[in-house]
């Protein structure tokens, strides 16, 4: 019981922390290098705790995270909702991929999101975004293997699922 | 979450019912944005949000205030005297400039009086300091920490020591956000400083430049000139240095000119601002004067009774009627 109570505020502390890292304010020139945290981290429980992500929560994550960050409610929703669906969708083979492939698919995965997000943002009457913006979804992916290894690292050390 | 766990195995889980949830999703997420860009449900969700949302500002702006700090306390002791003797001189400067402006302040204030103005030179003030938060990627916004507690209201404009940074867009209780003058969506009435010459500051596409996209052609405007606030429109005073001319070319369509001002403000690297509480008159002509009646005191008292339960359309010939019997009987004149 107790083991279990853990988890889930190992599970829920994660996904805070990803929203406040998202705010985090970096230096300027360091900006456009700054990932998606909520995706990262919603792939990797989406990848090993299947039972807990599901699009409801992808929804209420971006609902969330709509909020802090004070753009169009929904968006961030919309965005979360069709990364979780397509991890979900193909989690069983993501799972048995060894780690390059691995991050190949999560590089996809994250670029898929930002052209949703440039739609979205071309509906609503916004403009083309630089170039460094396209950087983001590389950073992501780069970082991939170390998140994923950190985070299933502690979790073998705490013992929980 | 046991659901998810109901349904047969992961590998042909649900299909068919996981496509119906992720369109029922996404239609309520299109259907959400599409809500709030109309009615701007956000910032009243927000608003209500504010005691969850503010302190998590506070946490995520934790990170850049150490290293803010831990930048101060590892400095080295040569660095800190330098900028001490700077800012010495710096003081002593600004003292003296202030002591020839209060002068000039005081032969102004006493001209507009002579003039019979009520317009103060003092300006009305608040300091702001600057909340470090990242919202979004299009970096054209602001927290402060200051909020509707404070007194702040949609609409002020907030300036720093060189210039018109921008204005407060949305307040929460305890923060508020600023819309940059670079933002696209923002503009600015501005005057050029030596020509006179009236035009508007756009926000710039390509991030922390202003544009002016439509001066005449034969206008007379060079790279270098200062640009001011107009005054016209009655969002900004007049006289703030908004920017500098740094480029002129003619536009596309050979209709106009177009200019690329940067910004006077200190955008990126302002921690404190300042929030004028004085705006400008308000834009248009003045509120028409209510039309005078004969003096309350002369409608007589009878009359008032019966009209309540007019409607409005009635109401015109419900109060021409009545008082005749009243004003036979009345004033008998």
């Amino acid at each position: 019981m107790n083991r279990q109570r853990l988890s889930l505020w190992w599970f829920v502390g994660t996904l805070v922390f990803a929203l406040l890292s998202m705010l985090v304010p970096l230096p300027n020139v360091l900006e456009p290098f700054k990932p998606y945290w909520p995706a990262l981290f919603l792939l990797y429980w989406s990848l090993e705790s299947e039972d807990r992500v599901t699009l409801g929560l992808a929804f209420v994550i971006g609902l969330g995270a709509d909020l802090l960050n004070g753009v169009v409610l929904g968006e961030q929703a919309l965005r979360l909702c069709a990364l979780v669906f397509i991890a979900l969708r193909f989690r069983s083979r993501l799972r048995f991929f060894p780690m390059w492939q691995q991050t190949l698919a999560v590089l996809a995965l994250l670029l898929n999101d930002r052209i949703l997000l440039l739609i979205v943002r071309m509906l609503a009457g916004g403009m083309l975004p630089p170039a460094s913006w396209w950087i983001s979804p590389f950073v992501g992916a780069a970082l991939w293997p170390f998140l994923f290894l950190l985070l299933d690292d502690l979790r073998m050390r705490l013992r929980i699922q | 979450m046991a659901r998810a766990r109901d349904e047969s195995s992961p590998l042909f889980a649900g299909n068919a019912a996981g496509t119906l949830r992720l369109i029922f999703y996404l239609a309520l997420a299109m259907v959400l944005m599409v809500l709030d860009q109309r009615n701007g449900w956000l910032w009243r969700l927000r608003y209500g949000a504010a005691a969850v949302v503010e302190p998590v500002y506070r946490l995520a702006g934790l990170p850049a205030a150490s290293v803010r700090t831990l930048s101060v306390a590892f400095a080295d002791r040569q660095r800190l005297t330098e900028q001490n003797q700077r800012l010495r001189e710096d003081l002593l400067l600004a003292n003296a400039k202030l002591n020839r402006m209060s002068a000039v302040a005081e032969q102004n204030q006493h001209l507009k009086e002579l003039l019979d103005t009520q317009h103060s030179l003092e300006l009305n003030v608040q300091l702001a300091h600057v909340i470090d938060v990242d919202l979004g990627a299009y970096r054209y916004r602001l927290t402060l920490n200051l909020g509707a507690r404070d007194g702040v209201k949609p609409g002020q404009p907030v300036i720093d020591a060189h210039g018109v940074m921008g204005q407060i867009k949305e307040v929460l209780p305890t923060t508020s956000v600023v819309m940059l003058v670079t933002d696209p969506a923002h503009a600015v009435p501005v005057v050029i400083e030596r020509s006179g010459l009236r035009t508007v500051a756009y926000g710039s596409r390509d991030g922390g430049q202003l544009t002016l996209p439509n001066i005449p052609l034969a206008a007379d405007v060079r790279v270098g000139d200062r640009l001011l606030t107009s005054g016209l429109g009655g969002r900004f005073p007049s006289g703030f240095p908004v920017g500098e001319i740094t480029a002129v070319a003619p536009a596309v369509t050979g209709m106009f000119l177009m200019a690329q001002a940067r910004p006077a403000a200190d955008i990126d690297r302002s921690e404190d601002v300042l929030l004028l509480h004085d705006q400008a008159e308000p834009d248009g002509p003045p509120a028409p004067v209510k039309p005078m009646g004969p003096p309350r005191d002369l409608a007589p008292p009878a009359a008032e009774a019966p009209i309540t339960p007019a409607s409005k359309a009635g109401a015109l010939p419900a109060a021409t009627q009545l008082p005749t019997p009243a004003t036979s009987g009345g004033v008998p004149r």
